[in-house]
């Protein structure tokens, strides 16, 4: 078989897995985000939080918990990271330095998990487990609340209350997060990743050299990096490094992982809102999306253009030969459509146009599918700008699942999708303007430009991935681009749970004959058109410089 | 006494975030270390150790470079990729990474400096000449750079040509082809400054499929591949045997037998673990040398 049809065969074994865990893994979803039962841990839990788990939250109510909970969890994690010599665990490691510790924590509480140390030199044992790891899990679980409460926010009507952030938070940790981590970072360990509280060993090669090999609880991070698609590395070759990544079989279930909560969330939405159809809609839209996407990395690396690629051959440079070209090429895909950014391979050396996918992948804004939580939340907001455009063209208040899109729900999506391009844009423009800032790139030209404009993208999306030749450890880069993930989570969040206040406190309107049906294939093929176009206008020029010159 | 309400939310924040970091940070990665201490996991979780006459030489996902203490090919040896993975031959754990050069990485900033396709060209020539074959690829002069003209135009990118130099070789290297449309190429002088030239990579005559495989010419994303693929180890039988005195035959048959597949058929690319190679080569044809 050729590379190629073992590549095919790749996407579409993954394309089967996904739809066959669609149903099953969304309604599982939707029982945990309705149920009334508290289980016997998790009254403790809220006993040790002090909080009542059957008390509801106004939306503004369950902002202040998402924002007191974001911002202790970044203090902690500070802290954690600049006294983690004094831990044990620490492998004598010295404490992480302020900006690149601020930068660590704030990329990890948002779930973009942006490194800018490489973690074998850096980070001890515990700080990677009861630090980073803790909020892999967290994050990933905040996106899945928020999307929960907007999703309520369209299902109920005149009331105030959109959920309980506690009880979102705990029950997504508890009953969805932690079981399939369990099982995963055992087959993890059975595949070869490491999984011990050990600084490593010397080894003795057999050409006389010595070899330190790493140890550390690599496993157990490992599969909630992927699940919860947050992808911060255990070690600075991520996915690529064989201790996390050890074969062909886990590559694909990687892959799966990072996709499955984001692809299966809008059967959960869909249950909510009492149309299994609408859910079905919104996949498919996230589908046709992420299927263009792969198939386009995929083609754009088989074809090798560029001048190293075709010396060598193949668009080798960076690539696992246990991998191969296309099935990292998906990888590539996969982690940029969602708000992963583990990488397998190095982007920063695809060939120019299969690199400028995953940056446009970001660019769509993460909504194919997406972050856990955060790509439902994101498609939605493009649905309402969607009935709202297909409003303006037939001239009726447009409505979207019986709800009225007003002046005010425009206003709170056309803010939440303005927010990352302005970050994106405004701070690469700045990168650009500073001369230190401009010696981090490593490659000139259109591609340094690239590397920037990836930067400030994977932060502001909450990606985490990077065009990683760029020298990002500089209290420029820590800084800017910790304030970036920082404004570019907690922002949309906002103005998301400010929609849902809205859209719950409506009384419903009954469908009429000149409703937009929202389950059909024009309004898929409506919203595919405008997240396209909104996304082409946005950021063209950008990337006309950058990977398009190079490219083209 | 009663706190403000913004302090208490804040101080429920922050028990709830020691509920987890207790649940999900301590017991869980402790409770998954513990069961993979069970027989069949222990050996993985302490990452898949290779030991020979009783030394730790190493891991089973760990590549390592088979190359002497002067940084050369130690010929008795099947050769790994090269790594990027910190300096020299690479392979430290301590430093994983690939190289992040991009595409149009053609042209050297210096000797330490090289462009990705001068290191390209450079170890396919080096591969060639340990193996005994052709290693001309396109963009690659016969000296093993890079293949890239700096053309000067007399309207800066207009205009007929003024000036044409060879980035990648500095004097007094021969330049790679004697003229480019009419204009006698010179070679490249480390004092000047040639940002004003349009950089033109030449592709050559060199046939489209090398003969010296991907792998072999450029690093892998990890700096630590412990893999070949089954191509590169081909290549290198010939050399394998005849160091150790044996037949080519049967250290292809031993390339053969450590080839994995790809699993279920079609998950990955078929490679080869060149440490279990070696250590096999070691035990079925020791090296006499």
């Amino acid at each position: 078989m050729s590379p190629t049809s073992a590549g095919v065969l790749f996407i579409a074994s993954l394309m089967v897995a996904l739809a066959a865990a669609y149903a099953p893994v969304g309604d599982y979803l939707y029982r945990v985000l309705t149920g009334a039962r508290h289980s016997r841990v998790e009254r403790g839990v809220y006993r040790v939080v002090g909080v009542n788990p059957d008390g509801e939250q106004t939306w503004s109510g369950y902002a202040r918990a998402v924002l007191a909970f974001s911002a202790v969890s970044v203090l902690f994690l500070y802290v954690f990271l600049r006294l983690q010599n004094h831990l044990w665990l620490s492998l004598g490691r010295p404490p992480v330095r302020p900006d690149q510790a601020w930068n660590t924590a704030v990329s990890f509480t948002t779930n973009t998990d942006w490194q800018s140390y490489a973690a074998e030199s850096t980070m001890g044992h515990l700080v990677q487990m009861a630090g980073l790891t803790v909020q892999n899990f967290a994050s990933a679980a905040v996106g899945i609340a928020v999307a929960a409460a907007l999703v309520r926010g369209f299902a109920r009507s005149r009331t105030t209350l959109v959920g309980n952030f506690w009880v979102d938070l705990v029950r997504v940790c508890l009953r969805v997060l932690l079981p399939v981590a369990v099982i995963g970072a055992l087959l993890f360990v059975a595949a070869g990743a490491v999984q011990n509280l050990s600084a490593g060993r010397d080894a003795h090669t057999l050409a006389g050299a010595t070899q330190h090999v790493p140890g550390g609880p690599v496993a157990s991070q490992e599969v909630i990096k992927e699940f919860g698609t947050n992808g911060g590395g255990f070690y600075n070759a991520n996915s690529a490094h064989p201790f996390e990544n050890p074969t062909a079989w886990t590559n694909w279930l990687q892959v799966f992982l990072l996709m499955v909560v984001a692809f299966s969330l809008p059967r959960a939405f869909g249950r909510m809102v009492g149309d299994n159809r609408q859910g079905l809609a919104i996949a498919v839209i996230m589908a046709i999306l992420a299927i263009g996407s792969v198939v386009a990395v995929n083609a754009f690396q088989v074809a090798h253009r560029g001048t190293v690629p075709q010396a060598v051959g193949a668009a080798a440079e960076g690539v696992e030969v246990r991998f191969g070209v296309p099935q990292s090429a998906t990888f590539a895909a996969a982690t940029t459509l969602t708000s992963t950014g583990a990488v397998d391979s190095v982007h920063d050396s695809y060939t120019a146009l299969g690199g400028a996918i995953p940056l446009a992948n970001m660019m769509l804004g993460e909504v194919a599918p997406g972050g856990t939580g955060s790509g439902l939340y994101g498609i939605l907001v493009l649905a309402v700008i969607t009935v709202f455009v297909a409003g303006l063209m037939v001239g009726r208040t447009p409505e979207y699942l019986g709800k009225k899109i007003g002046a005010r729900e425009v206003k709170l999506a056309s803010l939440y999708f303005l927010t990352t391009p302005a970050l994106v844009l405004v701070g690469t423009g700045a990168a650009m303007a500073s001369t230190w800032a401009r010696a981090s790139m490593l490659n000139s030209g259109p591609h340094g430009l690239s590397e920037v404009l990836y930067a400030y993208t994977s932060a502001a999306n909450n990606n985490g991935s990077a065009f990683a030749g760029l020298t990002a450890d500089t209290s420029w880069y820590n800084t800017t681009l910790g304030a970036v993930m920082l404004v570019g989570r907690l922002l949309p969040i906002l103005l998301v749970l400010g929609l849902a206040g809205s859209l719950a406190a409506q009384q419903p309107v009954p469908p009429s004959a000149g409703t937009l049906k929202t389950h059909q294939p024009l309004f898929v093929g409506m919203v595919v058109g405008v997240v396209l176009v909104l996304v082409a206008l946005t950021y063209l020029p950008a990337l006309a410089l950058g990977p398009l010159a190079e490219g083209l | 006494m009663r706190l403000p309400h913004w302090l208490s939310a804040h101080l429920a924040a922050l028990r709830a975030l020691l509920v987890l970091t207790a649940l999900l940070g301590i017991a869980y990665p402790l409770a998954v270390t513990a069961v993979a201490r069970a027989p069949g996991l222990s050996h993985h979780a302490d990452g898949s150790p290779v030991t020979a006459g009783g030394r730790r030489v190493g891991s089973a996902l760990i590549g390592q470079s088979f190359t002497g203490a002067d940084g050369r090919p130690l010929a008795r040896y099947f050769q790994s990729r090269p790594s990027a993975a910190g300096p020299g031959n690479g392979y430290d754990p301590a430093a994983s990474g690939g190289s992040n050069l991009g595409p149009n990485s053609v042209v050297d900033r210096g000797p330490d400096r090289p462009s990705l396709l001068t290191q390209v060209c450079a170890r396919s020539r080096a591969v060639a000449v340990l193996e005994g074959v052709d290693g001309r690829r396109p963009y690659c002069t016969r000296d093993g750079v890079g293949a890239v003209l700096a053309v000067f135009h007399r309207d800066g990118v207009t205009g007929p040509v003024t000036r044409v130099v060879s980035l990648n070789q500095g004097c007094p290297a021969v330049p790679f082809v004697a003229a480019y449309r009419g204009v006698p190429v010179e070679c490249a002088r480390t004092a000047e400054d040639y940002a004003h030239g349009v950089v033109t990579p030449i592709r050559g005559d060199a046939p489209a499929t090398p003969v010296v495989p991907a792998d072999a010419v450029t690093s892998s994303g990890s700096g630590l591949d412990p893999h070949i693929s089954p191509a590169y180890a081909k290549l290198q039988v010939n050399r394998v045997a005849r160091v150790r005195g044996t037949t080519v035959d049967k250290v292809a048959e031993l390339v053969d037998r450590h080839t994995a597949g790809r699993v279920l058929g079609f998950l990955g690319e078929p490679a080869v673990n060149v440490l279990d190679l070696n250590l096999d080569l070691d035990r079925t044809y020791p090296y006499r040398g």
